[in-house]
């Protein structure tokens, strides 16, 4: 076996990491809470920091009117498909292709992320800003429109009383090597071909 | 005039010298530089923890403290053998229980002696044990929850003062008599007294496992008043010593009557032996009564039990397991060093602090080498088994506790000091005053085997004008003393809750890692329980009206309420189904007899309401829960005792 089509064998299999390891991570941060509460989304799951943080979580954000966060998600079904998937193509083209083979599969991945991400950021709006005409504290931002409480996509941001975090966790870091390691392997198939 | 403006400057400026000598004088040296010196010893910052914990008894409160050390800072009092409406405890139906004894529900003690469990002669930071002094009890406090989890009553003991001390791995704790009396009870005139009435030292077996208390045997005793007891360390591991007073067997003026012998005892018990002797059937059973209590954490409730019966010991069937050591002068404190070969008797009408050898007991002991016996049990030669005495170290001496550098600090009620001395050269090393009246003190593990000798904390009988007056009845006080150095100095004073009689004190990583945040909602067993809003209901058996309700916030499960009538038993059972650390709620009914309830996350508390007036009656959260805390209310109706207005119950809608 060539070493560009190992190198594609290992990032076609490093995204199953995300069976294992937590995606995200978001971490909410109050004076009351030295503490911070916290949850983590896993590929299939969301699951505490710490005992019992997304029930505490959810007891917090009723004040204001946020729905629960859901037991189970449709993404949650989808996302290991699509992982499973993906990993099987990889490892059929780490098989059998060829080297541009593996810069499809790469295109494919980074287009399957992005499409992931806006779906996590779309759901992140509804979340903050779905929220109940009859919330206990009704907050508007200086223009005098409704206040959302949605946590950020990517960095840290204030919210009210909080401060939120938001930042990919281990699970993550497989996947993005994995689409990395795909490139690398296309780049040294190529560096031989030109060599023979 | 210059010379006029100089002189005064001049006679001025010496009388501000003498006075500020004055002052410094009386404020112990802690002026200027140094003070902020001393403060910086006891400065804890805002949101740092303290090095110990302290266990500081309440005396007649009945409660046991817990402070911080070095800061003095108080932060919970563990209801144990009073009713504390704050917490419930003894009011609501689960603790009510705790409070049973032989006599009914006692609802008040006067608690003294508090002692950690120890494993290999070290704090293990699992349990304080602490002893109710009035009627006979001892309680054992978890130190996961800071609650009382059990209470076993002492029969045929009055004024259980010689307790509650764990052996080295806490195999057991004692309890022992103070006042003698027939035994069994009976009818019987007071001035036959000698020879008639009896004492008891009773060892309560601790199971390694829970904790769980049983007494495995009781020692039938002269009626002599056994004061203070301790159990012998490393080697006189398998003995407990016990100081007597009032060997003369007076039953009234004990000021002056029992004050008459030059020499009391310390008893010497080879626990070992009468326990070899117990379990090879020996010993009698002897008809009893007395109640043995036990919470159940995950029930979240206690129960009472009546015991009828206990096995006693007469030592005169077992050889070689109990002696007596004379000791000058009633003594009080009955200390062993961390070596376990010196047993310290504090003669607190003597003028020497008396030290008895462990070995030289031994070697007595073997060489039969008795100057007499007490009701057929051997009393050894003062002189063979006497290590050394500190001579004339103060006046009063009580108490003695150990640092881990092999100095003994005792404590002097009369002369209101503690004395630094050198054990085995009996030699005075310092002393400090103390304000006022010192009684007992207690160094970290100052009574294991291993002392954290940083601190002792002396707990006094007297404040006066120490602290900003309230009334005639001032503060009770303790105060700290860092000895880490040769030098004893006076750090700070910090006022306890109750007369402080004793206290351990406990490296706090061996405790604070093991402090529950929460009760898990899913291991709660109480039979009343709601483990989610779905599961409240309102049921009514005849006249009792059970209510299953939650809390979380901000609101109650249910919280309107209909179909209650005057006359009923209406009880609350209230489930917090919060899981988050330090969120508790409360509940109080408008004219209910009892108090609130008080109930942390996962846990479930009950209390009863005898509605007596037809009526709507609001009842409220009575913790500051949450922003919406003042919302967190609800009715309950009230018909008459005739009337049909059925059962009802909701929440967040009209009850149609």
């Amino acid at each position: 076996m060539k070493k560009s089509n190992i190198i594609m064998l290992i990032a076609a299999l490093l995204p199953l990491g995300l069976f294992v390891f937590p995606l995200w991570k978001i971490t909410l941060e109050a004076p009351q809470y030295p503490t911070p509460l916290g949850m983590y989304i896993h590929i299939n799951d969301f699951s505490d920091v710490h005992p019992h943080d997304i029930k505490n979580i959810n007891l917090m954000n009723h004040y204001v009117g946020m729905k629960y966060i859901p037991e189970a998600i449709p993404e949650f079904k989808i996302f290991p498909a699509g992982i499973i998937i993906t990993t099987i193509i990889g490892l059929v083209i780490a098989y059998f292709g060829n080297y541009k083979w593996f810069l499809s599969w790469f295109i494919l991945m980074i287009v399957l992320s992005c499409a992931g991400l806006y779906d996590f950021y779309l759901w992140e709006h509804d979340y903050g800003h779905d929220l109940d005409p009859k919330a206990i504290m009704k907050f508007t931002n200086p223009d005098g429109t409704v206040m959302g409480f949605q946590p950020p996509l990517f960095g840290s941001k204030d919210i009210l009383n909080f401060r939120a975090h938001s930042y990919p966790q281990l699970g993550a870091l497989f996947l993005g090597l994995g689409i990395a390691a795909s490139l690398f392997a296309y780049l040294v198939g190529k560096k031989n071909q030109n060599k023979t | 005039m210059k010379n006029i403006l100089k002189s005064t400057i001049a006679i001025l400026s010496v009388l501000v010298a003498f006075t500020s000598c004055n002052n410094s004088g009386k404020s112990d040296g802690k002026s200027g530089a140094l003070a902020s010196n001393v403060a910086e010893k006891v400065y804890v910052a805002p949101g740092e923890h303290d090095e110990f914990y302290a266990f500081i008894s309440g005396g007649f409160s009945g409660q046991l403290a817990v402070y911080g050390l070095p800061s003095g800072r108080l932060f919970k009092v563990i209801p144990v053998f009073s009713q504390d409406a704050e917490k419930a405890y003894g009011y609501n139906e689960e603790t009510k229980p705790m409070l049973n004894t032989s006599h009914g529900f006692v609802p008040w003690d006067d608690a003294h002696h508090p002692d950690i469990s120890q494993t290999n002669g070290q704090l293990d930071g699992r349990y304080v044990f602490i002893n109710g002094n009035n009627t006979p009890r001892i309680a054992k406090v978890d130190l996961t929850t800071f609650e009382t989890t059990e209470i076993i009553e002492i029969p045929n003991t009055a004024g259980n003062h010689s307790s509650s001390y764990v052996t080295d791995n806490t195999e057991y704790v004692v309890a022992g008599t103070r006042f003698a009396i027939p035994v069994p009870q009976r009818d019987m005139p007071i001035k036959d007294y000698k020879g008639n009435f009896k004492g008891t030292l009773s060892f309560i077996k601790v199971n390694p496992a829970d904790g769980g208390m049983d007494i495995k045997f009781q020692v039938l005793m002269p009626g002599f008043d056994f004061d203070k007891a301790h159990p012998g360390r490393g080697k006189s591991h398998g003995w407990f010593f016990f100081t007597t007073y009032n060997t003369e067997e007076a039953s009234t003026l004990m000021e002056v009557n029992a004050s008459q012998n030059d020499k009391d005892f310390i008893a010497a018990v080879n626990w070992k032996k009468i326990e070899e002797y117990v379990n090879n059937g020996g010993g009698k059973k002897m008809p009893a009564n007395y109640a043995h209590n036990v919470y159940d954490e995950h029930t979240h409730m206690a129960t009472s039990t009546m015991k009828k019966e206990v096995l006693m010991v007469d030592p005169s069937e077992v050889p070689g397991a109990l002696y007596f050591l004379p000791t000058p002068k009633s003594p009080h404190g009955c200390d062993v060093d961390p070596t376990g070969e010196y047993i310290v008797g504090s003669g607190k009408l003597s003028a020497n602090v008396t030290v008895h050898s462990f070995t030289k007991m031994l070697d007595a002991i073997e060489n039969k080498k008795f100057a007499g016996d007490a009701y057929g049990i051997p009393i050894l030669n003062f002189e063979d088994v006497l290590a050394g005495a500190v001579e004339q170290p103060g006046l009063g001496p009580l108490h003695t506790e150990f640092d881990n550098e092999g100095n003994a600090y005792t404590s002097f009620f009369i002369s209101s000091e503690i004395v630094k001395w050198k054990l085995g050269t009996w030699e005075v090393l310092d002393r400090q005053p103390s304000y006022y009246s010192i009684g007992h003190l207690m160094i970290p593990g100052g009574n294991s085997q291993k002392p954290f000798g940083k601190y002792v904390v002396g707990m006094n009988k007297i404040t006066k004008d120490r602290y900003l007056p309230t009334g005639p009845e001032v503060t009770q006080s303790a105060q700290l003393y860092d000895i880490s150095g040769d030098k004893m100095e006076l750090l700070l004073d910090f006022p306890t809750v109750g007369e402080p009689h004793y206290a351990a004190g406990c490296p706090a990583d061996l405790i604070k890692p093991n402090s529950k945040k929460i009760f898990k909602l899913e291991e709660n067993q109480h039979p009343y329980v709601a483990k989610s809003e779905a599961d409240t209901k309102v049921v009514r058996d005849g006249k009792t009206v059970h209510i299953y309700m939650t809390t979380i916030r901000s609101h109650f499960a249910p919280d309107n309420i209909e179909g209650v009538k005057v006359g009923d038993k209406v009880y609350f059972h209230v489930t917090n189904l919060e899981q988050d650390y330090d969120v508790p709620h409360g509940i109080s009914m408008i004219g209910a007899n009892t108090s609130e309830l008080l109930i942390m996350p996962g846990q479930t508390e009950s209390f009863l309401w005898e509605p007596k007036q037809v009526g709507v009656w609001p009842f409220y959260c009575t913790d500051f829960c949450s922003a919406l805390h003042q919302e967190m209310q609800g009715y309950v109706r009230v018909s008459p005792a005739n009337a049909n207005t059925p059962l009802k119950w909701s929440l967040g809608e009209d009850i149609e």
